[in-house]
């Protein structure tokens, strides 16, 4: 599992803020779906696929399943 | 031990016998907000009088967490040292999920400060200081218990307050009248003035209890402990603090839906407490269910009445900015107050007290509301984050400062408000001072003792000040005319330069920065910081 530097820190809670609002008033599907395009978008906006095979075993590696 | 609420005494005010002659200031309540404000005054040689319908001091603890920069405003009141030596010094903050801890901080990893990040101290005790303190003012503040304000109206220039007392009604005038009587501030329910905000729905259940052994456990070091999911309160939050006298505080989130009344009760707080404790013995000395919401006035001047404190804005009890913003309230209004009373100032200087700390309150308000969002998520997809986002914390450094169980309050800066003169600097016009220790003529001081009260001109290292007798001066690591102090240790160099001059503020912010001042330059800046181009501009 790969341990990321902190980069979002001094802003973190400007960034935590704006993804509630930007779920605000959805249902949990679109909520889903939501999420989906921005992992997608994000992928595209890093755009090197070493690093997002690293991310996605990384994510996985928390899973419960 | 419990605190022995001992009542202040109650003596006839003069006004029930006989008009009273017009005060210069009259002050709504007597907590920390309004006492301090009396004695910040009297300092100044500003007369009060100070209302307050009770004759104890706050009864529970209440506000217990008083940042580092409240303590360098009590300082500069007189009470500073005290309150150190009685509460509890803390700086650690740990952050648990279930039982695993994920993420502690230090909030004063450094060395050279008179003062900690926190002190933990029950504001019955603070209280208690500041009647002590505001009572060696006996010509200049006018301590009136049991003399309840019922009624208030505007004349201009002055103020009429109507005021009752056991032994009946009386009015008394006040050239201007400051509210500082809490968030169900009566004053501003008389002028009808809207105070409507974030109503945050959850409960949170807050106890005090006594106990020999520290809940810490071996540690017995006295930190700020914060659960999400703790195995003792399972899918909601729990704090625990440590204060002075063997008391602890504990709050625990409650369900949404929770019957506060009978939440507060013996039979249903002991378990709870037991499920925290063990089977350690303790006393419960106080408890209380409370809810709460996040606002602030429009407008915290409204001509001759000013709101300072709890009236004029409140803030969820995550990270310690309710008590703590109220006391840079008063350490921003005092010395403005003064300058207008002492006609150094146009009454338009007190627009800023409006200016910079409505700008300080909206910053406390930002923060505890996300700090509350955090800790109560209020949609499954918001659960799902927060969730994610402890997972991620145990080991990703990013996930960790995301966590957030209160942003603990830090001195707000003023940075781009008017009376600030800007300039380039490591600490920039408009924050608050940076304390460092210093070696002087007459022993060891402070730059906080140094600077706090007065307009004031540091030249640190290779600068020179102008001769001027109207601005007190001090010169740090340089030889001159007037007092020089050796900066301890480089701190003071490190943190300011060695080769800067700052002015600060009376309230200890920094007004202007110079390389090369000229005494006209500071003048100029000190005059801005009294704003005499606010007065042009009107």
């Amino acid at each position: 599992m790969s341990i990321a530097p902190d980069r979002l820190s001094p802003q973190q809670d400007d960034f935590y803020e704006a993804l509630m609002r930007a779920h605000e008033g959805l249902s949990e599907a679109e909520s889903h779906a939501l999420n989906a395009r921005l992992v997608l978008m994000m992928a595209n906006r890093i755009g090197d696929l070493g690093t997002l095979q690293d991310l996605l075993e990384s994510a996985r590696g928390y899973s419960d399943g | 031990m419990a605190y022995d609420y001992a009542p202040f005494p109650y003596t006839a005010p003069p006004g029930l016998s006989g008009p009273e002659p017009r005060h210069k200031v009259a002050i709504v309540g007597a907590g920390p907000i309004g006492l301090a404000m009396a004695i910040d005054l009297a300092q100044r040689g500003i007369a009060s009088v100070v209302l307050d319908d009770n004759n104890v001091v706050a009864v529970g603890s209440r506000a217990i967490c008083w940042a580092k920069r409240t303590m360098e405003i009590f300082d500069r009141l007189g009470v500073g040292e005290r309150m150190l030596e009685k509460g509890v010094t803390w700086k650690v903050g740990r952050q648990f999920h279930g039982a695993d801890e994920v993420y502690s901080f230090d909030l004063l990893p450094e060395d050279g400060h008179k003062y900690p990040a926190f002190i933990n101290l029950q504001q019955y005790h603070v209280e208690e200081y500041l009647v002590e303190r505001a009572q060696e003012f006996p010509d200049l503040i006018d301590l009136r218990f049991k003399n309840k304000v019922v009624g208030h109206e505007g004349f201009g220039d002055f103020v009429q307050l109507e005021i009752e007392t056991p032994d009946g009604l009386y009015k008394l005038e006040a050239e201007w009248l400051l509210a500082c009587d809490g968030a169900g501030s009566p004053t501003r329910e008389r002028m009808g003035l809207d105070f409507t905000g974030q109503t945050f729905e959850e409960q949170f259940l807050i106890v005090d209890i006594e106990m020999e052994d520290s809940p810490f456990g071996d540690h017995a070091v006295p930190e700020r402990w914060f659960w999400f999911d703790p195995p003792f309160h399972p899918g909601k939050s729990a704090l625990l603090h440590m204060q002075p006298d063997n008391i602890y505080r504990i709050d625990l989130q409650l369900d949404l839906d929770a019957d506060g009344k009978a939440e507060a009760t013996e039979e249903r707080v002991v378990p709870r407490i037991r499920a925290v404790v063990g089977n350690t013995p303790f006393r419960l000395d106080w408890m209380s269910v409370y809810k709460f919401r996040c606002i602030q006035l429009d407008q915290f001047v409204h001509g001759r009445v000013i709101f300072v404190g709890d009236s004029a804005h409140v803030v969820s009890p995550f990270g310690a900015r309710g008590g703590n913003g109220g006391i840079q309230d008063v350490d921003n209004l005092g010395w403005k107050l003064t300058a207008v009373l002492q006609e150094r100032a146009a009454p338009a200087l007190l627009d800023t007290y409006h200016e910079e700390r409505a700008h300080g309150a909206a910053e406390n308000i930002l923060n505890s509301s996300r700090a509350t969002n955090f800790m109560t998520p209020k949609t499954p997809i918001e659960a799902l984050f927060r969730s994610e986002v402890l997972r991620l914390a145990h080991d990703q450094p990013f996930a960790q400062k995301l966590l957030n169980s209160g942003r603990l309050s830090v001195p707000c800066s003023l940075e781009g408000c008017a009376l600030q003169t800007p300039g380039a600097a490591q600490i920039p016009p408009g924050r608050a001072v940076v304390d460092a220790p210093l070696a002087g003529p007459d022993g060891d001081s402070w730059l906080i003792r140094e600077v706090q009260g007065e307009f004031t001109l540091v030249g640190f290292g290779n600068v020179t000040l102008p001769e001027m007798v109207d601005i007190r001066r001090i010169g740090v690591n340089q030889r001159a005319e007037y007092p020089c102090f050796t900066a301890t240790n480089g701190h003071a160099t490190r943190r300011y330069g060695s080769d800067m001059a700052y002015l600060f503020r009376p309230d200890g912010h920094v007004g202007a920065v110079f390389r090369h001042p000229t005494a006209a330059e500071v003048r100029t800046a000190r005059d801005r910081a009294l704003g005499t181009h606010l007065e042009d501009a009107a």
